[in-house]
């Protein structure tokens, strides 16, 4: 067992962020066996327990990310399980979910079961494996979803890539759905992106970039709630990027459709502007829309049309960016900067800091099926203590992931995470 | 967003990579200083020493004779060492090896690059990693810009029009995919002409053109009626095959330059052309070869731009 059931351990005059109770209070946290025994008093027994002081700080349920890759196997010289999941602790989160595009892709339950033996060896976050749902994600077979759901896949996806037979898509919404299987696909019509690098906007028309329209999202989330209403399937919208996809879910919902969605951190927060002299760093999957698209979202992720927020982590070597933009391989690394940037998308919209932190904790659990992202007694104790104050800045020296590519390199950032503690076993601390 | 990589802290020109975001006064003393080279290009001597022992390297990612020979000459003119370098993107292992060859490039004392690539944005990479005091000059990049281009248009229509502020110029073809077009807009806008209009069916010429300020036109009779000059765009092949386009005689028959249709433009409209032209798909020969057409005279004139805009940036 990767996380052993630890001694106990105490974290002491912090102040605790319930995001299932929405509220904010001072109280220590008691751990015992790897789960949260108390939170308030101290119940008696524990006075020679080892102790976090958390003066100053804030103590919330370890962040639940919907989707890092962290490029094992296939892309070692992009990435590595140790790089990233060190990152991933770095960045308070302590269960993440990894997208199957990797080489080969995860369609085959011996991949999935070395991935989670290798994550488990490494002690650090609880690795989701998301299986493919087509084999090799070519989009033609259905993949042995049972024998992968064994294996340890949580839900069921084509990462980037399409399923361009819409036939194919409905066997594999209804083979799922006979085992209530997730499946999670990010929408957008391949024909209509064919070759596209930026969202069809101002920036494009005017950078040259060819570019992927909106209808190319809008067409396929018309398709997924279509073949989602009549399969029965769960379906969850993966990394929505515009106004009219927000309108769609609350439409699907308004008529009863069971459905959830997310969307990356770095689209409630940038535009297509932010491509700037063709920064390569900007290039992202999907693109990054208008402000109109970004407002959109924000409001969406605060209201809880969009039930989560996640890094779409994604380490790119420097080689694969210092290209021309439509060259460039897209992706940025995130999974350090998702609880600073959740913290400013909170304070810049005016989300209570328990709201702001369910995108990142409860809700994306909720999805996974998962019982974490709560602080409670009773709860795995999967914790993130955080310096609400402090202030740092992004850069190479800062990122302890390999992917060092983000668009907000060297901008400063507010909020940094100090410890993390997953199964009740501090796995992380940074000095303040 | 940052500073304009063009320009240096004093708002002087540092590279020329687009024309979007540069201060009119630089397009003007662009336009003027070709002035006196024309005439260069006219005497018995054709060589002035402005570069002498500076090196101009022409790197083409992407073919192109015409325009290459064009920057060839220019940099001959000012007496710059010129060395050219054709770089088939497919066997340069494709763009790891762009900054690679830069570098070394660089190392061989370069002082400026003329680059076309088939990306856009490449040249603004390329300036991104050189070190201080080696220019680039954008010779066409993907669709974005082709500056040069666009320059020497702004210098033919300065020569016919003498004013840009009171001009409607119709822009014509396939706008979606010209980086000529991104360029003479953004020229047109900086220099004061009122009414830009882009022209072609809506496959070229989508709607979204608006925003870059100019009026949107699907058909040709509408377009022309009353412009001052007309810029023709070159239709590549492979528009043709269906995609975007039924077919080149349909193309001709609804967007095709000919006499007919120039008759509704002023009397004394100019008719531009980049060049290679496909007679009898975008124009008409008879209108490529009449009194109204300067396709020959911006030949010319390019020469002694591109001499401009190095010598500008050679001894800045």
């Amino acid at each position: 067992m990767a996380h052993p059931a630890a001694a106990p351990l105490v974290i002491q005059g912090g102040t605790v962020i319930d995001p299932v109770g929405c509220r904010e209070f001072k109280a220590d946290v008691t751990i015992d066996g790897g789960i949260i025994c108390a939170v308030g008093r101290v119940p008696d027994g524990f006075r020679d327990a080892r102790r976090i002081d958390a003066t100053g700080l804030m103590v919330c349920p370890g962040l639940v990310d919907l989707s890092a890759r962290l490029r094992e196997p296939g892309y070692e010289y992009k990435a590595t399980l140790e790089s990233e999941l060190a990152a991933a602790v770095a960045g308070g989160v302590t269960s993440l979910a990894c997208p199957p595009d990797t080489d080969p892709p995860l369609d085959e339950p011996g991949l999935v079961e070395m991935l989670k033996y290798r994550a488990q060896t490494l002690a650090l976050s609880r690795v989701y494996p998301i299986g493919a749902l087509t084999q090799g994600l070519g989009g033609e077979r259905i993949t042995e979803m049972a024998e992968l759901t064994e294996a340890g896949c949580v839900a069921f996806s084509q990462a980037d890539h399409p399923v361009t037979d819409t036939r194919v898509l409905m066997r594999t919404m209804q083979y799922a759905a006979s085992f209530d299987f997730p499946v999670w696909l990010r929408p957008q019509d391949p024909f209509l992106a064919r070759g596209g690098v930026a969202h069809s906007g101002e920036v494009a028309t005017r950078l040259g970039l060819s570019g992927i329209p909106v209808c190319a999202e809008t067409i396929a989330i018309d398709t997924l709630v279509t073949l989602a209403r009549l399969t029965g399937a769960r379906l969850h919208l993966c990394r929505l990027s515009s106004a009219h996809a927000v309108e769609q879910v609350r439409a699907a919902r308004a008529s009863g459709l069971d459905i959830t969605c997310d969307v990356a951190i770095h689209h409630v927060h940038l535009c297509d502007i932010d491509i700037g002299y063709f920064d390569s760093h900007s290039h992202l999957v999907p693109p990054l829309r208008s402000v109109r698209d970004r407002d959109a979202l924000r409001a969406a992720l605060a209201d809880g049309t969009i039930d989560a927020v996640c890094s779409d982590h994604t380490p790119v070597d420097e080689d694969a960016k210092q290209l021309p933009f439509g060259e460039s391989e897209a992706g940025a690394t995130g999974l350090e900067l998702l609880l600073p940037l959740t913290l400013k998308w909170a304070a810049e919209h005016s989300v209570d800091r328990p709201t702001a932190l369910a995108r990142i904790t409860c809700d994306p659990a909720r999805i996974l099926g998962l019982p974490a992202g709560r602080i409670e007694a009773g709860a795995t104790a999967d914790l993130c203590l955080f310096d609400p104050l402090e202030d740092w800045v992004v850069g190479p020296r800062t990122l302890v992931s390999q992917g060092k590519n983000t668009p907000f390199s060297g901008l400063p950032m507010s909020g940094r995470v100090r410890h993390t503690i997953v199964g009740g076993e501090p796995v992380f601390s940074r000095a303040g | 967003m940052t500073r304009n990589p063009q320009l240096d802290a004093h708002g002087a020109l540092r590279h020329l990579l687009s024309i979007e975001g540069l201060p009119r006064d630089v397009l003007v003393n662009i336009l003027d200083t070709a002035r006196p080279f024309v005439s260069v290009t006219e005497r018995e001597v054709k060589k002035v020493p402005v570069l002498r022992g500076k090196s101009v390297f022409n790197l083409f990612f992407e073919n192109s004779t015409r325009t290459r020979t064009t920057f060839e000459i220019a940099a001959k003119r000012l007496s710059a060492d010129v060395i050219n370098l054709n770089i088939n993107a497919s066997s340069a292992s494709k763009g790891e090896s762009l900054l690679d060859t830069i570098s070394n490039l660089s190392a061989m004392d370069a002082d400026m690059f003329v680059v076309r690539h088939a990306q856009s944005g490449a040249p603004f990479l390329i300036a991104s990693h050189l070190r201080e005091g080696i220019s680039v000059i954008n010779a066409g990049d993907g669709r974005h810009q082709h500056p040069t281009q666009a320059l020497l248009d702004m210098y033919t229509i300065r020569h016919y029009k003498q004013s840009f502020t009171g001009l409607t110029v119709a822009i014509v073809g396939d706008v979606l995919h010209s980086r000529v077009a991104r360029s003479q807009i953004h020229a047109l806008s900086i220099l004061g002409v009122p009414e830009i209009r882009v022209v072609g069916p809506k496959t070229l010429v989508p709607d979204s053109f608006a925003r870059m300020g100019v009026r949107v036109f699907h058909r040709m009779e509408e377009a022309l009626k009353g412009v001052d000059v007309v810029s023709m765009l070159r239709l590549q092949n492979e528009r043709m095959d269906g995609g975007l386009l039924p077919s080149a005689q349909e193309y001709y028959k609804s967007y095709g330059l000919t006499a007919e249709r120039l008759a509704l433009a002023k009397p004394d409209a100019i008719v531009l052309h980049p060049g290679p032209m496909n007679r009898g798909v975008e124009i008409e020969s008879s209108v490529a070869d009449g009194s109204q057409s300067v396709i020959l005279p911006q030949v010319t004139f390019g020469i002694a731009v591109r001499m401009a805009v190095m010598s500008i940036l050679g001894v800045g």
